[in-house]
């Protein structure tokens, strides 16, 4: 009883907030902050509206909580960075297949006046350990993203338990890359953040990049078209065409195309 | 740092040269806000009204719960709203979630409380002053909460500022169940959030001086409203 009616009055206020709403077809994306936040989806998304007339609204959060939101069903397309999450997602049967779109890479930053000594080199496991050595301060995603599941890898292939730590020089900040960030750059900590991030984000301070150029750097983009099987209400059809596009020549071209201040964000490798 | 004057100057010039971009989003922040302040008042009016003057077993651990409803966390009416819209939810197949009007679902739960709350304190006070006059007329109990509805109209405005007030400035809930997806549920409170995590922050302050001015511009003119109904009030008695 008290259910119907709670469904009548959603239905009638859903009803009464029509004219809010937008007309015409669209796809849900869910991806994460780092494709939002560096200004690519606002730079290749237009050209796929007007090809195709389909809409995307992105839906722009961590990683994981992407992923958490597209199995549930709130989303069509999936386009995040984690790619055994990825795989997982893909293996337990919430989307239909996981393909390569493109990449970029992490970067260590950190304060200009670098306590730990690890400005200018490119072994990211050996910079974690000197950090952990000298217990400067280190600002995690500690939200489970892509970003924060790469970070932790790393941290365990130098044997360092980052747990124990945190509190003091290990600030887990449980949120976005840029607030993630902004902290690191108010009280003069290291971070792990994707390139593209970082270049577009505009409150650096004194924070530079402290450690490039490792392989284990690597980051890799992905995206899944959610399984319509799971969730009837997915728009398999539009969604298709987004993740054509997006593999394709033209979404592939868009990619490369995007730089900021003269630099190239991500690189297409779409198979 | 970098230079707020500056990011204010353009910031207001946008306002100003009627952005569209940011027209849009002030745009639908007051739709949203005020959409969800006049349901929670459709329904938090006679429901505060009904703690006041009703005469019913439970009624003081009603009085206690919206009164402590009020400090709803907005994030938590967000993930249960989300828990409730989300197409594995029980009224997933509306597909209400990403839309405004999941935002102002979302709003109306929040604002409710406070609306029903602060009714109920005014209708309290006047029904205390004049239950002896109305019984006398031969008014029932439930028969007098309009009466005193319309009597305390100017101190009920209050309670629908402050309903407006919490609206407008929430980020928590409308973030989760809207998404602040660009030009369908960008709100002022979820761009500042955005600029923000973008390292943009002065472009962010600025906006938040913006939704500041919004909300000053609101209630000066429902103040403005209030004391013309005030005055009439007085020159009819």
């Amino acid at each position: 009883m008290i259910g119907s009616v709670f469904r009548a009055s959603a239905l009638a206020l859903g009803l009464m907030a029509g004219t809010l709403a937008q007309a015409g077809e669209f796809i849900v994306v869910q991806s994460t902050t780092s494709t939002q936040n560096s200004g690519l989806l606002d730079h290749i998304l237009p050209a796929f509206e007007a090809e195709t007339g389909i809409e995307v609204r992105v839906v722009a959060v961590g990683t994981g909580q992407a992923i958490k939101n597209a199995a549930n069903g709130d989303g069509d397309v999936l386009l995040v960075h984690a790619r055994a999450a990825e795989e997982k997602f893909v293996a337990e049967g919430w989307g239909v297949e996981r393909l390569d779109v493109m990449y970029n890479d992490f970067v260590l930053v950190g304060p200009a006046s670098d306590p730990a000594g690890v400005r200018g080199g490119s072994d990211i496991v050996a910079a974690l350990s000197a950090i952990a050595e000298v217990e400067a301060p280190f600002a995690s995603r500690g939200d489970d993203s892509g970003t924060h599941k790469a970070e932790l890898r790393h941290w365990q292939s130098s044997g360092i338990d980052v747990s124990a730590a945190s509190g003091g020089w290990y600030r887990e900040t449980g949120s976005g890359m840029g607030a993630t960030l902004n902290l690191a750059a108010g009280m003069g900590a290291y971070a792990l953040t994707d390139r593209a991030t970082w270049i577009a984000f505009a409150n650096k301070g004194d924070l530079v990049i402290a450690v490039e150029g490792d392989a284990r750097l690597f980051n890799q983009y992905g995206v899944i078209l959610v399984n319509p099987e799971k969730h009837p209400g997915v728009k398999a059809e539009a969604g298709q065409r987004f993740v054509d596009w997006l593999t394709g020549a033209d979404g592939q071209a868009a990619i490369s195309g995007y730089t900021l201040d003269g630099q190239q964000l991500f690189f297409p490798n779409a198979k | 740092m970098q230079n707020f004057a500056q990011e204010m100057q353009a910031a207001f010039a946008l306002v100003l040269a009627g952005d569209s971009e940011l027209l849009g989003i002030v745009g639908l922040s007051l739709r949203v806000s005020l959409f969800a302040v006049l349901c929670a008042a459709l329904i938090g009016m006679p429901l505060g009204a009904a703690l006041a003057v009703g005469r019913f077993p439970g009624r003081r651990a009603m009085v206690v719960l919206v009164n402590a409803l009020m400090g709803l966390p907005p994030v938590v009416v967000g993930l249960i709203v989300y828990l409730m819209l989300s197409r594995s939810g029980p009224l997933g197949v509306l597909q209400l979630l990403y839309t405004p009007t999941a935002m102002i679902i979302a709003q109306v739960v929040l604002v409710t409380p406070i609306i029903a709350a602060l009714t109920r304190q005014v209708v309290e006070m006047l029904d205390a002053e004049y239950a002896e006059q109305m019984r006398s007329l031969g008014l029932s109990r439930l028969a007098t909460v309009p009466v005193l509805l319309w009597d305390g109209r100017v101190a009920l405005l209050t309670a629908l500022l402050a309903g407006f007030g919490r609206a407008i400035a929430e980020v928590g809930a409308v973030i989760i169940v809207g998404g602040n997806i660009n030009h369908v549920t960008r709100v002022m409170t979820t761009a500042i959030a955005l600029e923000t995590s973008k390292g943009n922050l002065a472009l962010a302050l600025a906006l938040g001086a913006v939704l500041i001015g919004i909300a000053v511009a609101v209630n000066a003119l429902v103040s403005l409203l209030g004391a013309r109904s005030r005055a009439e009030a007085l020159a009819h008695a």
